[in-house]
């Protein structure tokens, strides 16, 4: 009946409807699940997108919405870099935890010291820690044609395995009487990260996130990296014509979303997270990947899907616990997010042809 | 806007704790929250404090409304949730793992007229802020004596998930009891260093079994310990843990310690509707029905079953305490003298393996 048709040029409307389309559905499909599960649909939909912007008590959870979206925002900017170029580094969680471990490391063993200068040293610790994670997979693909896929993703259980000896070792508080757990930068000004303004959520992650945001968009547009970075996904051998070297390109990309990761995991354990432990990774790395897409990989975009991801983790928890909805319901309507996503972003590049009679009778 | 409505929120409460204060007298109804590190499925430690929430909802009937939250991580994610739960009315809330413990004091400070219970916790900075835990290490002695008695190989297992006071408690008082039935004995721990990871937990258990070892005692929240050891045809034996795994029985699973919250949970909770309700630590164990030994199965010998069944009811009636001198550190050093039994100060700091368990504690 019908059949899918590669466009000429992707669709810019579809390019911008899709997101659109994809949380519409995503509401439609959740609404169901929803209500198969005996929950008035329109009540949960309403908990998760509403409440925590305009309902009783968003003036608290608006500021938890910069919390969650910072670090989503941060490295999912990164990965968009690399996924532009066709660089896929899905181990964005491994190095947001080494950012974490080498930032905090730097910073407690100068406790008690109190200097100006830690928390910079720190950030730059931080970013230097999800670099070096992400310089494993880069060199690997360079030196050796390695999968960077394969390769950045198991590298995540390996630095969830030294983040587990940090908290138990190295990094253990001994004040925490054999307790797991580093000290609590919450008490150690020098390193600490608090909220900028009291009850407003934004730490420097948040700022941060927006300041890289406006600088990867004026890269991407402005900047002949971008150029480059764009005409490789698009067009690898054209690329190689125009002189772009993949090897450069790899290392520069796996570089930048590795240090960003690395500097989100550095503001989440200084700020939110208060300390390295064994449980500090809460999977902000793998659900960037959603928002990169989300965003459709442009750094505006990505603002914005963070912010969107957040209101589903907040009001996610708000409708589990008012509504008592199984954890495992969030986490569905999540996934229905980014796989309405997939399947809507098709129609950016092919459209529903109606076959001709002849044709169709050819394809039976 | 933001900051006044902070205060105004801050100055309600504040009247209404002194409201609270000059009439001491109860409350009509009571809205209880529980947060769940795992989700309510895990069969085990998550399991059985949703079990306690659902006594709590029979035992009030109307006089109480529960609300719980699963999955809830330990760290940024936990703050949230708690001052959500203050926000929305909550007057007592269950934080049901040991990880939320400075959420729990930070969040307690900001909402002094909300009630916390922190589970297997040692902070209770502001006057709101309870803690409880039970005495599982009595459930592990009753363990180590069935091992000990049962072992061909003279090798039993331990699957320990974080080198904390709580675990290594529990390996102590596993290998103490299999080491006075049997000399012999030797325990092999291994770290998960997670407590609810069902991969990794089979993966701790076939490590285990692979090594000889034909008794495997877990500190971890799920059955794949267990399912692992099924697959043995009866050569590998084990025990429930947190809840009773019954699906196992008769074998692997010969008993159970099951963690059994529903008593205090009403004994709380009843005390905040009748005014009586004070700051604790509680620290109940199989005398105050907190830990429950499972049905020992079949599988065990008559005159084993019976050893243990006299044990476990010597630790109840308080005539025997696992922990009962002499007993040195595992460096050799002395700890406890003939027949001094172990301060509760000593078990809940305690960071050192008694003498003849192998290996070290991850440092």
């Amino acid at each position: 009946m019908f059949r899918l048709e590669k466009r000429p040029t992707p669709s810019r409307f579809w390019l911008y409807a899709t997101p659109v389309a994809a949380v519409v559905l995503t509401m439609l499909a959740g609404g169901l699940l929803f209500a198969a599960m005996g929950k008035n649909p329109f009540l949960v939909i309403k908990t998760i997108f509403w409440d925590p912007v305009f309902g009783e008590f968003a003036w608290y959870l608006r500021g938890q919405l910069l919390v969650k979206a910072g670090p989503l925002i941060l490295i999912a900017i990164g990965l968009a870099l690399g996924f532009r170029a066709g660089i896929w580094n899905i181990g964005a969680e491994g190095q947001y935890i080494m950012g974490a471990i080498c930032g905090a490391a730097v910073g407690l063993a100068f406790y008690p010291t109190e200097s100006r200068l830690i928390f910079p040293a720190m950030i730059l610790a931080g970013a230097f820690g999800g670099w070096l994670w992400a310089m494993i997979p880069a060199l690997l693909k360079t030196r050796f044609n390695t999968n960077e896929i394969l390769v950045s993703l198991m590298l995540v259980y390996v630095a969830e395995t030294i983040l587990a000896k940090a908290a138990t070792g190295f990094l253990r508080n001994p004040e925490g009487a054999g307790f797991p757990g580093s000290r609590n930068f919450s008490s150690y000004p020098a390193a600490a990260n608090p909220e900028l303004i009291a009850g407003s959520g934004l730490h420097w992650g948040g700022v941060a996130a927006l300041g890289v945001a406006v600088a990867a968009y004026l890269l991407l547009t402005r900047h002949v990296l971008g150029f480059q970075i764009r005409l490789s996904g698009q067009a690898p051998r054209a690329a190689r014509f125009h002189g772009v070297s993949p090897t450069v390109l790899t290392v520069l990309c796996m570089g930048i979303s590795g240090a960003l990761a690395g500097l989100a995991g550095l503001f989440e354990v200084t700020g939110p997270a208060g300390k390295i432990s064994i449980d500090f990774s809460s999977g902000y790395g793998f659900t960037a990947i959603i928002v990169a897409f989300l965003g459709r990989l442009n750094p505006l975009g990505i603002v914005l899907a963070g912010l969107l991801m957040a209101l589903t983790y907040v009001g996610g928890e708000m409708a589990a616990t008012n509504l008592g909805l199984p954890a495992a319901a969030i986490q569905v309507f999540q996934g229905m997010l980014l796989f309405f996503l997939l399947a809507v972003d098709v129609l950016t590049n092919y459209r529903f042809r109606r076959m001709a009679g002849a044709a169709a009778a050819g394809a039976k | 806007m933001k900051r006044r409505n902070l205060l105004a929120g801050a100055a309600m409460g504040m009247a209404l704790a002194m409201a609270g204060g000059a009439f001491a007298q109860g409350m009509d109804k009571v809205k209880a929250c529980f947060i769940y590190v795992g989700p309510i499925g895990d069969g085990g430690w998550t399991f059985q404090h949703h079990q306690g929430t659902l006594a709590v909802q029979e035992a009030f009937g109307d006089k109480v409304e529960t609300q719980y939250q699963e999955s809830v991580p330990e760290g940024a994610d936990a703050e949230r949730v708690l001052t959500q739960m203050a926000l929305g009315g909550c007057n007592i809330i269950f934080a049901t793992s040991f990880g939320y413990m400075d959420q729990v004091n930070a969040i307690a400070a900001k909402f002094p007229d909300v009630k916390f219970e922190h589970a297997t916790g040692f902070k209770r900075d502001s006057a709101n802020v309870s803690t409880y835990n039970a005495r599982f290490y009595e459930g592990r002695a009753v363990e180590g004596l069935i091992a000990g008695r049962m072992t061909k190989s003279n090798k039993i297992g331990y699957i320990a998930s974080f080198p904390i006071p709580e675990v290594i408690m529990g390996i102590n008082a596993y290998y103490l009891a299999a080491k006075k039935v049997n000399p012999d004995v030797e325990v092999t721990v291994v770290w998960a260093f997670t407590w609810f990871d069902p991969a990794k937990e089979a993966d701790a258990a076939k490590a285990l079994i692979d090594q000889g070892i034909d008794f495997i005692a877990s500190h971890t929240d799920s059955t794949a310990p267990l399912a692992e050891a099924a697959k043995t045809n009866g050569a590998v034996l084990g025990f429930g843990q947190a809840s009773d795994m019954a699906e196992y029985k008769p074998s692997p699973r010969v008993t159970s310690i099951i963690d059994n919250w529903g008593p205090y949970y009403i004994k709380r909770v009843g005390a905040l509707l009748d005014g009586t309700y004070e700051q604790v630590d509680a620290w109940e164990g199989i005398a105050g029905g907190e830990v429950l030994i499972g049905e020992i199965t079949e599988a065990v010998p008559a005159e084993v079953k019976a050893e243990a069944e006299a044990m476990r009811d010597a630790i109840a009636a308080g005539t025997f305490h696992p922990f009962t001198g002499p007993i040195n550190k595992q460096d050799g050093s002395a700890w406890l003298a003939e027949g001094q039994t172990a301060p509760d100060g000593d078990l809940l700091g305690m960071g050192f393996y008694v003498e003849g368990v192998k290996g070290d504690i991850p440092q």
